[in-house]
């Protein structure tokens, strides 16, 4: 199949998320420092974009960063360095400096995308913050299509009473303002990644349950079926080898789609500060640590969000996109409406 | 159908009573009680905090309490809030104002949106406008809202400093006229209700263009057309007519999702209403109030989806007898 064939929106869709999953792989290569690594907050706190300090290597394996350094010989105060530092300036001795060059400055540190309140570098962040989210997104939506596509096959073939139980636990569970359930359960509870994405995964699976059991249901009726029950297959056999392949496509785009909306979740309950707490970055708590300081760096809250925003299209244009290729006559605004809703009552539905 | 109202209605209540059962143990459990807030301030003495236990009931066994809360609140009496010490009816009532402000003004920006911006799309598909609209609500359902909020506030509250960046009212209101009051609640509500109404629009816009592509490609409407009636009346009379009844639907489930938006947006514009009450409540442990405001929710996420089902069923008779 060339590339030609396939739908624009599939294309842009596999690059946003490829672009996405790749940068949060490959985190620890593309990020100029450590997640860990505190830079001098003194002078690099609220840098806007693209700014570059210089770095100075003391004797104590520190290093001091300064917009501008000077080296100064036969001073008043003797050999040594001025450093200007947000306007202030001041002198290091020579002592103090661990290897002076001729301009006295060791080092240069560029922070792309700015600095938050400690000095901490956005960019570097933000990459291991794309980690959280994609993971949490990604093992949530798993471990709801594993409860969705279970539940909703044991519904459509386990008989009448069966699919009346099980259908009805599901209209409650939709029915049930998750929003505040979810935001009791956090900030009662504290979750980490793990437990993050358990409560997430168990409440979102109702929508792929109910599309599972309307497929298998209307597949299960269908001659190839009734041949193989003919034939005398088990009904597990025909459930994973007729069944299930056959109502993979909407399955599919549905599970694609869950994925944004989890990770929008994910995000607000971080933003609320009931999700995945700090120090470890998620977009969510980096957008609420920017929240704090809209005043003095409009960057803080501004590029996790658009991290987070470029993510959530590329998996709904990844969606579309499968819709266009496989299935073009699947309506997604009718499925979202008939099989509302995997999201828990706050999500925008896509 | 007034079988079937009964019956959904008489769900509905039954999930209220197992969300409220839910919440009750779920705040007991949780690590974490009204002591470690109010009960364990240094100030406060062992014997006033035993005191304090007892008055509000919390020394008992947990069914106990369980049973005295239900009886109670099927009484009518919600509690006193611990935090603001006053009765949680009261408390509750008082916020419930300014989030139904905000998510009817939303409602109206969502649906207004979506309605134009799906009947443009739909009345040339494949055109430049259906792609531009198409790329927009995409771009707008894929934010976070919150996100969008802290946007339009640096944009228009810091870089461009028109409107105010939260809160509903400003400072000192109370000397002002009546009608200078509603200005100052308007400049207030601008921001959160549009930027919360186009967060949601999105969807409203998909589904609005799915169901007029619907209609627009059936017979009648090729009669209308062959008879010479003018596209514009074609659309606007004949399909959408035919279109909208579904979207009632949709405006009930959309209601869930504005009133639940509506909590963090409240979080984000300071906006003094149910989201920021339950949030707050439930970060100080004021079981009460927590109950009380979660119900609130709970009655109105219930009310919104009976509303759609019935909804549906009055559009479907198929969904009745199921």
């Amino acid at each position: 199949m060339s590339s030609k064939r396939l739908p624009g929106s599939l294309r842009w869709g596999i690059g946003m998320t490829g672009l996405v999953l790749l940068a949060a792989l490959a985190a620890p290569l593309l990020a100029p420092y450590s997640l860990s690594e505190q830079l001098d907050p003194v002078a690099a706190r609220y840098r806007p974009p693209g700014t570059v300090l210089q770095a100075v290597h003391l004797a104590d394996g520190r290093w001091r960063l300064a917009d501008r350094v000077e080296r100064i010989a036969d001073g008043l105060e003797g050999n040594g360095l001025v450093l200007e530092r947000l306007g202030r300036r001041e002198i290091l001795p020579e002592a103090q400096v661990l290897n002076l060059t001729a301009g006295g400055v060791a080092d240069r540190r560029v922070f792309l995308l700015g600095t938050d309140k400690f000095g901490r570098d956005l960019w570097t962040r933000m990459l291991y913050g794309a980690r959280v989210s994609l993971a949490v997104g990604m093992l949530s939506m798993a471990l709801a299509l594993t409860l969705g596509v279970a539940v909703g096959s044991a519904a459509a073939l386990g008989g009448p009473l069966a699919d009346a139980l099980l259908m009805r636990t599901v209209d409650a569970i939709i029915s049930f303002p998750f929003l505040f359930l979810m935001i009791l359960l956090s900030a009662l509870f504290a979750p980490g990644t793990g437990a993050m994405i358990l409560i997430l995964g168990s409440v979102t699976w109702t929508g792929i349950c109910r599309l599972t059991r309307a497929e298998v249901r209307g597949l299960a009726r269908r001659e190839f079926a009734v041949a193989a029950r003919a034939i005398g297959q088990t009904p597990i056999k025909i459930l994973l080898r007729h069944l299930l392949p056959n109502a993979l496509t909407p399955i599919l785009i549905r599970a694609t789609l869950l994925i944004g909306n989890l990770i929008l979740l994910e995000s607000s309950l971080s933003f609320l500060g009931l999700g995945i707490q700090a120090p470890t970055p998620t977009w969510g708590n980096m957008i609420a640590e920017g929240r704090e300081a809209l005043s003095q760096g409009w960057w803080i809250a501004t590029f996790p969000g658009a991290a987070l925003a470029v993510t959530v299209i590329g998996f709904n244009l990844l969606a579309d996109g499968l819709r266009d290729f496989l299935d073009p006559r699947l309506d997604l605004a009718r499925l979202d409406l008939e099989t509302r809703s995997d999201r828990p009552a706050m999500l925008p539905p896509s | 159908m007034i079988r079937f109202i009964l019956r959904r209605l008489a769900a509905s209540l039954l999930l209220l009573y197992l969300v409220l059962t839910a919440t009750f143990f779920l705040l007991h459990l949780a690590p974490g009680s009204p002591a470690t807030v109010i009960l364990e301030d240094q100030r406060i003495s062992a014997e006033q905090r035993e005191n304090l236990r007892r008055v509000y009931g919390l020394d008992r066994p947990l069914p106990v309490q369980y049973a005295r809360w239900l009886s109670a609140v099927a009484r009518g009496d919600w509690g006193t809030s611990f935090s603001q010490q006053r009765p949680v009816k009261r408390v509750v009532l008082d916020a419930v104002p300014a989030t139904m402000i905000l998510a009817v003004a939303a409602l109206l920006v969502e649906q207004a949106a979506g309605l134009v911006f799906g009947i443009v799309a739909a009345r040339r598909p494949g055109s430049a406008a259906d792609h531009a609209i198409r790329v927009v609500s995409l771009l707008l359902f894929s934010q976070p809202g919150f996100w969008l909020g802290l946007m339009a506030i640096l944009l228009f509250s810091l870089a461009w400093p028109i409107l105010p960046a939260g809160h509903m009212y400003s400072v000192g209101v109370d000397e002002m006229g009546s009608g200078a009051r509603l200005l100052d609640l308007l400049r207030h509500l601008i921001l959160p209700a549009v930027v919360l109404g186009l967060a949601e629009a999105g969807s409203v816009v998909r589904y609005v263009r799915s169901s007029l592509l619907d209609v627009l490609g059936q017979e009648y409407i090729r009669a209308a057309r062959a008879k010479g009636i003018s596209e514009r009346r074609v659309v606007w009379v004949h399909a959408l007519r035919n279109a909208l009844p579904p979207l009632i639907q949709v405006m009930a489930i959309s209601l869930i999702s504005l009133l639940s938006g509506a909590l963090v947006m409240e979080v984000v514009f300071s906006w003094p209403g149910i989201g920021r009450l339950t949030f707050d409540a439930i970060l100080s442990r004021d079981y009460p109030l927590v109950l009380a405001a979660t119900a609130f929710s709970a009655v109105m996420v219930l009310a919104a989806n009976l509303m759609a089902d019935v909804l549906h069923a009055l559009a479907d008779p198929r969904v009745r007898d199921e």
